[in-house]
Formats: C-alpha cells, structure tokens, sequence
C-alpha cells in the first residue's frame, strides 16, 4: 500500500496518516461529518493497537488520556458539539503534559448547529477551550494530502512538546475525495516516555496528574507550560503565502477557505489585479512572520467560513499598520469567488 | 521473636491527611497489603479519583494516574487495553463513581473491562464540604439536602452495585463495611479477591466499601461506626452481590 497514490476522503487521510505516524490507540464515539474517520480506525487499528468505540466523548478523551499516560500514541476525533464535550479532558491532558492528538471536522454551530462545514470553532481551538492557561498545537490542513502529511507532523509534534495538538477542518475537507501520495515515511521511534505508567519495576512510581495544592506549586507548573509555550511559539510557525511582493490586497484565508480564495486570487491575477494570500496553516500559533510587511499601502482581506475569529488574530500581527477588512458566512453558508472578487474590487477601488 | 505485623512496602510512612475516624487510611491501606501479598506493586496501575482521596499518590507506592472526576474507569480502560500485563485498578468515591461518573461506570463494566474498582461509599460528598451524594440515606441531612434527603426531591439511595450485577461483562461485586476489625479483614479478603480476579482474567470486580466520614455526618469517630453499623448497612447490606 505505500510509496502509491490512492483516492480517499479527508477523514479517512487522517486516519491513514495517524496510523503510519505509529498511533495505536484509537477512542471516539460517531458524529457527522467526521463519521469515516471512525468508520477507518475500526477497520484498521486493530491490526496495531486498540480500537475503542466510546460511550461519549467525555469517555473518548479519558480514554486517550488513560492510553497516553499509558506511553502511547493516541488520538481521538470529532466534530464541533462532540469537540465541546471533550473539552474538560483536553484540559487535563494539557495540564498533565500528555501527547495527544485531537481532530475536530467542525460543523455549524452554535448548539446542534447543523452538520453544514463551517470554521466557527477558531476560538474554541486556539485559545484553549477548556479552563486554565494552556494552548494545543491547531494544525489546518487545506487539501486531503495535507490531512494525510500534518497527522504524521501532528504525532512528532505531541510528542516533541508534550502537549495536545488539534487537526482543525471541516465538513468539506473531511468529506471531499483526492488523490494522496502515500509516503514511506518510517515511524520515529518516539522519545523515551520515562514518564509513562507501565508498573514500577527497576524505578520510582511515575505519577500522571495536573494537581498541584502546595502553595506556589501550580504557578511553577504553569510557567513550565508557558515557558514550552514560548518555545513553540518561536519555533513551529506554519504557513503558505502566495504574491505577496507585489500585493495591494492579502487574502488571509486557512483552510476550506484558503482553497476559494485560491481560486478568486488566480482569477484576479488574470486581470492584472495584485492580490496576493497568506494561508495560516498553524493556527496556533499564529503565524507572525508573513504579517510584518511595512508597505502602509497593503489592505488585507480576512475571509472565513464564521463571522470573524481569526481576524482578531489577524489584526493582532497587522498591529494596526495597515487595514485589516473581512469577508465571513457562517451557518452553512461559504464566501464564494464572486463574493471575494467583489469585496477585492470594492477594496482596490 | 516473630513479626506479625510491618508496614507495607506499597504504603509510603507518611502521616494521611484524612481527618480521624475516616475509612480512607483503612482502605488505602487494605490496597497496599492485597498488592503486597500478591507480588505486583512493580506491575499495578492505580488510578485516584477527584475527592478526598485525590493524593492517594501520595501514599501508595506504586505508578499511579490522577482522571477527572468520573472518568476514572475511561482512563483505566486504556491502560489496561494498553498494558494488558500490568494491574489496574480505580479507587472512587460514591459521587466519582456513582454520579458524575455513573456513565464511565456502567460502561466499562458492561465491556467486562479486566480492571478492579474499590468503590469508597461514605454517603456524602467529603472535599467539597458534606452535600448530598447520590448514596446518602433518605431523612440523612447534609449541607444540600438540610432537613434530610427527601425521595421527592433528591430520589432514593442509588444502589449502584446492585446494578452493576445485572451487567454479564462483571464478574465480582462484593460490600464491605470498615466498622470492626472483623469487618476490615472481610473487606480486605474482598479486595484481594477483585485483584485476584484481573489476575486470572476473568473481568470486571468491584468492592463496595462502607466507610465513615465523621466530619460531615457531625458524629464522632465512635458514633460514625456505629452509624454504618446499625444504619447505613440496613441500606446498603454487606455480602456478596455477585
């Protein structure tokens, strides 16, 4: 099966990747659109590890906490209300420095929502989601290959930072069929977890917690957290840009929605319009560096599929040198071509 | 001269935090004395509950997990599917296990999970100041539930391991009470008997214990003993459920 391309959804390219990436533990429990996920690890992870279907979701991310804790990969997924209720667990894997890998195909909201794409958990992944000061890694993949490379990226990351990191897409990345170049990647052998629980034998008894009553002892181990934080931040930016040399508007899209400002950017530059893009594929963290251009004369263009939570992270890197603009739908519904080459135009005018 | 009587080798020599009278120190101790005899402490997994015994790490010497409150059974779940060799085990509290956790609970019983669970039920919520638990006894006054639970309003004692024998996936489940020295030795045999069961594969055990929580049932030490025996065993009969 490897080193060939086959055709296979978004969801199902996580799944794939997450196995390649050495994953052998699988919870999670059924929600549309991230369905095939699930549906994958059941037909697959049995061959390397364990396969749970859970009673919720709260069971599901107690679940991987238990496996990592255990010393093992371990990954859950779901979509946007699932995502909510696995929050708390989220939490406490940040506080017990745990790997984890978490994907959230996320649907409209909030409440039921519906089961429409929509990227209105932008908050929710990048800001913590859960209580107390922690962050997860927010990967977002734009095409189903980049699902497939960033859940093998996402594991060395867990691992590497000890923290949890998040696959953020959504219905139409998780749904939607492309052909993926399987790589010949061979696992990492992955760091000695000489924290991890396997019994006592020939050492002290490890702990996994993220208690800390003493006085003073939950600031220390939450300055560890920034400190490892601060180093994350410096070091594991990601990000495309496209024409930004010439550029009199920035497109700012992640995404399913980097892939439509794709499309209205390429038609723009056919009628010599100077649009360029930045595609944040770390979302946290955000991506600082393409954001420093000086040129006062630069307007970008914020575009999601919600009613604004990256713009706020965009305005934050802009620091008020140029004007930051927005274009959102949520709710099921998408900025289309039109729309975006109309708000350029309106901009450029 | 013969040594009948040491400390454990699973149990740290440090004073507990619990107050006195409390059924904790007793029962941590009954765990470190079964893990002892049975030769595992260097392959047992204990996973501590959110409640009193929240630092049972402290005390047990022997790799350990804190779970969110409830979760303790998920979390155990994936150890032991992980670690199939080593010996799992929770330690719950009734609101842990019995309220905020009766999902995880009934689940993972209903899988067969091989894990042993020792189910603390001291009728009230301890950590958090004495309020109603899911096990506390009908006209058993707490601090919300002030003239005395009430079936109208806070329903009856739930009688947890009594439906979790209903489950095929469980193999043992037994209540114990801590009252007397007789008593702590048939609770102890208990315990032994859940870990014995993981050992030998057979599934999911739980052992009911009956313990005193003097603080919040405003009795002294003595009174609470008496209270579990002439009182909350009425409720909660000890023997062998399954």
């Amino acid at each position: 099966m490897l080193n060939k391309k086959i055709l296979i959804s978004g969801n199902e390219a996580i799944a794939q990747g997450a196995i390649q990436a050495g994953c052998s533990f699988y919870a999670g429990y059924p929600i549309t659109p991230q369905n095939e996920l699930i549906a994958y690890m059941a037909k697959q992870m049995p061959k390397q590890g364990v396969f749970i279907q859970a009673e919720s979701e709260l069971a599901a991310i107690n679940m991987v906490y238990g496996a990592s804790a255990a010393g093992v990969r371990a990954m859950t997924s779901s979509s946007s209300p699932g995502i909510s209720l696995k929050q708390e667990g989220i939490s406490y894997i940040a506080g017990a420095r745990l790997p984890a890998v978490i994907v959230n195909i996320m649907r409209g909201g909030p409440g039921l929502g519906n089961i429409a794409p929509a990227q209105s958990d932008y908050f929710q992944a990048t800001r913590g989601g859960g209580h107390g000061d922690y962050h997860l890694i927010v990967l977002a993949p734009a095409s189903v290959q980049e699902a497939y490379d960033l859940a093998q990226v996402s594991f060395d990351l867990a691992d590497k930072y000890r923290i949890p990191v998040m696959i953020l897409g959504d219905g139409i990345l998780g749904q939607m069929m492309e052909p993926v170049q399987l790589s010949m990647r061979k696992i990492k052998a992955s760091a000695l977890k000489n924290w991890a629980l396997t019994g006592c034998k020939g050492r002290k008894p490890n702990i996994v917690k993220s208690f800390f009553l003493r006085e003073g002892a939950l600031e220390e181990a939450n300055l560890k957290l920034q400190k490892n934080y601060e180093i994350i931040r410096k070091k594991e930016e990601r990000f495309e840009s496209l024409f930004l040399s010439d550029a009199k508007v920035i497109l700012v899209a992640y995404g399913t929605m980097a892939r439509i400002a794709k499309s209205a950017l390429s038609q723009l530059r056919c009628v010599r319009k100077k649009v360029g893009l930045i595609r944040p594929i770390s979302l946290w963290p955000f991506p600082q560096k393409p954001f420093s251009l000086k040129n006062k004369k630069i307007k970008y263009l914020v575009l999601e599929m919600s009613y604004g939570q990256m713009l706020e992270d965009v305005r934050l890197a802009v620091g008020g040198r140029q004007p930051v603009e927005f274009l959102g739908r949520s709710g099921g519904g998408v900025p289309n071509e039109e729309q975006i080459m109309n708000k350029v135009n309106k901009i450029l005018q | 001269m013969k040594k009948i009587f040491k400390r454990c080798q699973s149990l740290y020599a440090v004073p507990t935090h619990y107050c006195p009278g409390c059924g904790h120190g007793i029962a941590h101790r009954l765990v470190a004395e079964v893990v002892d005899e049975l030769k595992i402490r260097e392959k047992t997994i204990g996973i501590a509950p959110v409640g009193c015994a929240v630092v049972a790490y402290d005390y047990w010497n022997f790799d350990c997990s804190e779970a969110a409150h409830g979760r303790a059974l998920a979390v155990a779940t994936a150890i032991k599917r992980v670690h199939p060799q080593n010996i799992v085990f929770t330690y719950q509290g009734d609101g842990d296990l019995a309220a905020i956790g009766t999902n995880e609970t009934i689940h993972a019983a209903n899988r067969g999970e091989n894990l042993s669970v020792v189910f603390i039920n001291n009728a009230v919520y301890g950590m958090t100041g004495g309020q109603l638990a899911p096990t506390t006894l009908l006209g058993q006054k707490t601090s919300t539930s002030i003239e005395g639970r009430e079936r109208k309003a806070h329903g009856y004692p739930l009688k947890i391991s009594e439906m979790l024998a209903l489950l095929p996936g469980v193999c043992y489940i037994e209540r114990v009470s801590l009252e007397s020295p007789g008593e702590v030795l048939r609770a102890k045999r208990a315990i032994k008997q859940a870990f014995q069961n993981q050992i030998n594969n057979l599934g999911f055990s739980l052992v009911e214990v009956l313990s005193a929580c003097p603080t919040y049932w405003g009795l002294s030490p003595k009174e609470s003993l008496e209270w579990v025996r002439d009182v909350m065993r009425k409720e909660f009969p000890v023997g062998r459920i399954k």
